[in-house]
């Protein structure tokens, strides 16, 4: 039987055997979803963020059978969120990217928070982000454009 | 800058400096419906096509580059598309696609605008015959040369157009200067941008890999029935110190090798933190071989001072970790990944295959962060030894862990120096020894004579004016591998010379700012320092506990000062404001410099906090982020940038700003608890 697994709304059939691998394997090497990014293997950098149930998980952690029967938004399908379209519009206006590669799980993390606590503070977006690392040092404009999407929200 | 005439960097230094030279050919029309300006910028009935002359990791030189393209040729920055170039070393002769040392910019500025220059001269030249009017009654705007009421579109003259040997470069600008988003974010934010990590072909495999964590070891056994029992796993390739694990996907290829648990063959274990440390200190007792001998320091007469200086070991834990599809046919190799150094990773690449290098082909990416560590090749020869061994393709993916401890590391540093201070307070005589690894050593081979001439940087030429200066390099080696790290040279020196000259500020009871201004003739230096100064309130009071301090560099072009203001509690050291003044010389997008200064500020504080690999028993004892911090947004600093208008050539911006903070942050400390910093990580 293989497993199903929704992504973005979209089912995707799953060999049996990978139920114990990484979603991020399987998105990454099984579906060909290589939004979500591979950077540390242990939960420490937040790259490979999604989102399952409006809030964010490690992929890296999480195995395949742990999401069956949920839907998980990845990288690819956030700015199907509104949350997500805002902050992917922030992003751009105050220019946060640099090399790039942390950002789909910045952005992840960003929305998770905002789903939880639409006005955040300094503090609290700190606190909300600080799971995720940034080896291009794009902190300062991404506190920035949080705070951004988060007053462009109604 | 290198002593010997040989360095990958001295070399594109050259190609800056010949500039107009490298724009091809004098009179070249249509080719295939395209007007080539020189090997990287056409015209199309399209638009403007660039083929990025260096290679993107973030530091934004896909869209400063278009900048400059679009402001000769009259276009709107979206009507230049960019593509990423295969390695190709004699297309782009004399500059080579080697990015490094932060000459994204200043190596190719004249070069890029001098050639689009050209295109457009060309381009109204054309048109005005066609009209026959004066050309200097045509200007090129909006892809049309415009003249009155006549229009002609770009593309309908490329057939006519014949360049001229050399154009004005435009006077009156409308992008260059202008805070310019950058034109690559989008495909960024939407997960659609494809790293080197990234990139799948039809029927490949995935690999890891695991290499003997001790330098000089070599594989001694593994379980290769288990490894292989493990599902997905395909295949174990073995080497003298490595063992490849190809799977179906990457999770297996690592369960495969965890099952395969591999054992080594330790080898002589040379390599010990301690022991690395008192060679570089016995090295600071030898003469070391001379970088600059101004005036003599045996003649200088008053107070004797000396103050020693460590710096480690640093990986470069970029946010994507190694990784290089490759695909050996008979007689052919096709590669991918991402590199700062594409024409040599091809090259590399044919050696190691013993074949031509019009037999392989390099596809280069955007990389998810170099800060030099893909100015190296290893990781390309390592896919090689792979790819030799299976018919398929196969895509080669560091884990986190092999990423960490197969770094190929900032050296580790020991600096002394001692100087004479005159009655005033005032060094006179100034004796700078520099011990460590030296990179360019490696890579000049029996050419190299003793001095290190990026290692130097910042030390030869600090802002200061002393009568009597020296500089000595004595080169220790150990086995561990060295190689390039954000700001080289200058990093290492900056934290050296700006720390010891707050300590002859604080000796001589005077404020460490008029100190440096004192002994400061350069006007650059001045300015950037006293403006960073003024922004940052210098001299206000603050809590206790709290101090500010200061450091100023000159390298590449770029003069920049940094003020940074500490907190020291309960045995933390954290930085809560950073102010940067930097004069860059002409700022072409203040954007994308005020990136690089904030890039540089977070990058340059997790090394000064955080950053330090250790050796112990022949091997790296770090592995992942939890023993190789680096600075999470909760302890980012606010941090102002403060860019000084000029007109000079641009200089780097890749790196300067990286190598002013620690410094800054020393002198801080000093300033909040009395301690003074000679060693990184700080440690209070």
């Amino acid at each position: 039987m293989p497993i199903i697994l929704s992504v973005n709304g979209q089912k995707h059939s799953i060999d049996n055997a990978a139920a114990d691998v990484p979603l991020l394997w399987v998105l990454r090497d099984m579906v060909g979803m290589t939004g979500t990014k591979f950077g540390c293997g242990v939960g420490l950098c937040g790259a490979c963020g999604v989102l399952i149930g409006g809030q964010r998980f490690f992929s890296c952690q999480t195995p395949l059978r742990a999401v069956i029967g949920r839907d998980v938004t990845t990288i690819e399908g956030l700015g199907e969120d509104p949350h997500g379209a805002a902050l992917q519009q922030a992003w751009e206006e105050v220019d946060v990217v640099q090399c790039g590669y942390c950002q789909p799980g910045q952005l992840i993390v960003a929305c998770a928070l905002l789903k939880a606590n639409p006005r955040p503070d300094d503090a609290a977006i700190d606190e909300g982000m600080s799971g995720n690392l940034c080896r291009c040092g794009t902190y300062p404009r991404i506190r920035k454009a949080v705070k951004l999407a988060a007053g462009g929200m109604k | 800058m290198s002593e010997g005439g040989f360095s990958r960097r001295g070399v594109l230094q050259g190609a800056a400096a010949v500039g107009a030279a490298l724009v091809v050919p004098v009179a070249r029309g249509s080719v295939g419906g395209a007007l080539a300006a020189n090997a990287y910028i056409s015209i199309t009935a399209m638009g403007v096509e660039l083929a990025l002359p260096k290679t993107e990791m973030g530091q934004g030189v896909i869209t400063s580059l278009s900048m400059l393209v679009a402001e000769e040729l009259g276009v709107a920055l979206n009507k230049v598309r960019v593509s990423i170039p295969d390695g190709d070393a004699p297309r782009f002769a004399p500059i080579t696609q080697e990015t490094g040392g932060s000459t994204s910019i200043r190596e190719v500025y004249k070069p890029m605008r001098q050639a689009a220059a050209r295109a457009r001269v060309g381009l109204i030249e054309a048109a005005a015959r066609q009209w026959g009017v004066p050309p200097g009654q045509c200007d090129l705007v909006d892809g049309m040369v415009v003249a009155g009421k006549r229009r002609l579109a770009m593309g309908d003259l490329i057939a006519s157009a014949v360049l001229p040997r050399e154009a004005p470069m435009r006077q009156n600008l409308r992008l260059i200067g202008r805070p310019t988003p950058r034109i690559d974010a989008r495909p960024k934010i939407t997960g659609a941008m494809q790293f080197g990590i990234d990139f799948r072909l039809p029927g490949m495999k995935v690999a890891t890999l695991a290499q003997c964590p001790i330098y000089g070891g070599m594989l001694a056994g593994l379980d290769e029935k288990a490894a292989l029992a493990t599902p997905g796993v395909v295949k174990l390739v073995k080497g003298r110190d490595v063992v490849f694990v190809v799977a179906d996907h990457y999770w297996a290829a690592l369960q495969g090798y965890v099952a395969a648990n591999v054992q080594w063959a330790p080898g002589p274990k040379t390599a010990d933190q301690g022991a690395i440390v008192a060679d570089l200190d016995a090295a600071l007792a030898q003469p070391g071989h001379s970088a600059k001998a101004q005036g003599d320091l045996n003649a200088a007469r008053g107070r004797e001072f000396s103050a020693t200086y460590h710096q480690p070991f640093l990986a470069h834990a970029a946010m994507e970790p190694l990784a290089c599809t490759i695909h050996v046919t008979d007689g052919a190799c096709e590669i991918w990944s991402g590199s700062q150094v594409p024409a040599q990773a091809r090259a590399d690449a044919a050696k190691a295959l013993g074949l031509g290098e019009d037999k392989v082909t390099f596809h280069n990416f955007q990389m998810g962060g170099g800060f030099g560590r893909r100015l190296e090749t290893d990781m390309v020869l390592r896919a090689v030894e792979l790819g030799r061994a299976v018919p398929y393709p196969v895509k080669l993916v560091w884990s986190r862990e092999e990423d960490v401890q197969h770094d190929m590391f900032r050296p580790a540093y020991a600096d002394r120096i001692s100087a004479v201070i005159d009655d005033k307070g005032r060094p006179i005589a100034w004796e700078h020894r520099i011990a460590g690894s030296s990179i360019m050593a490696r890579l000049m081979g029996d050419g190299f004579k003793g001095v290190d001439g990026d290692a130097i940087e910042g030390a030869v030429e600090m802002p200061y004016a002393v009568a009597a200066h020296h500089v000595t390099f004595q080169q220790v080696e150990s086995a561990v591998p060295t190689s390039w790290w954000r700001g080289v040279g200058g990093l290492r020196s900056c934290f050296v010379v700006e720390s010891f000259i707050d300590e002859l500020a604080h000796g001589a009871g005077a404020d460490p700012l008029a100190y440096r201004l004192a002994l400061m003739e350069d006007a650059r230096s001045r300015a950037v320092l006293s403006r960073a100064a003024k922004e940052a309130g210098w001299g206000r009071a603050l809590p206790s506990g709290q101090g500010m301090g200061m450091a100023v560099l000159k390298l590449w072009g770029t003069h920049i000062a940094a003020v940074v203001e500490a907190k020291v509690a309960e045995g933390q050291i954290s930085a809560v404001r950073v102010t940067i003044a930097v004069d860059c010389g002409l700022a072409i997008n203040p954007l994308g410099i005020e990136a690089q200064v904030e890039s540089g500020v977070i990058f340059g504080l997790s090394a000064a906090l955080y950053g330090e690999i250790t050796m112990k028993d022949g091997a790296a004892q770090q592995s992942n982020y939890h023993d190789f911090r680096i600075l999470r947004m909760n302890e980012a600093p606010r941090i102002a940038t403060h860019i000084i208008a000029s007109q000079a050539d641009p200089g780097g911006m890749g790196e300067p700003p990286c190598a002013v903070v620690a410094p800054a942050l020393a002198n801080a400390v000093f300033a909040a608890s009395g301690q003074r910093m000679r060693k990184l990580p700080l440690v209070v």
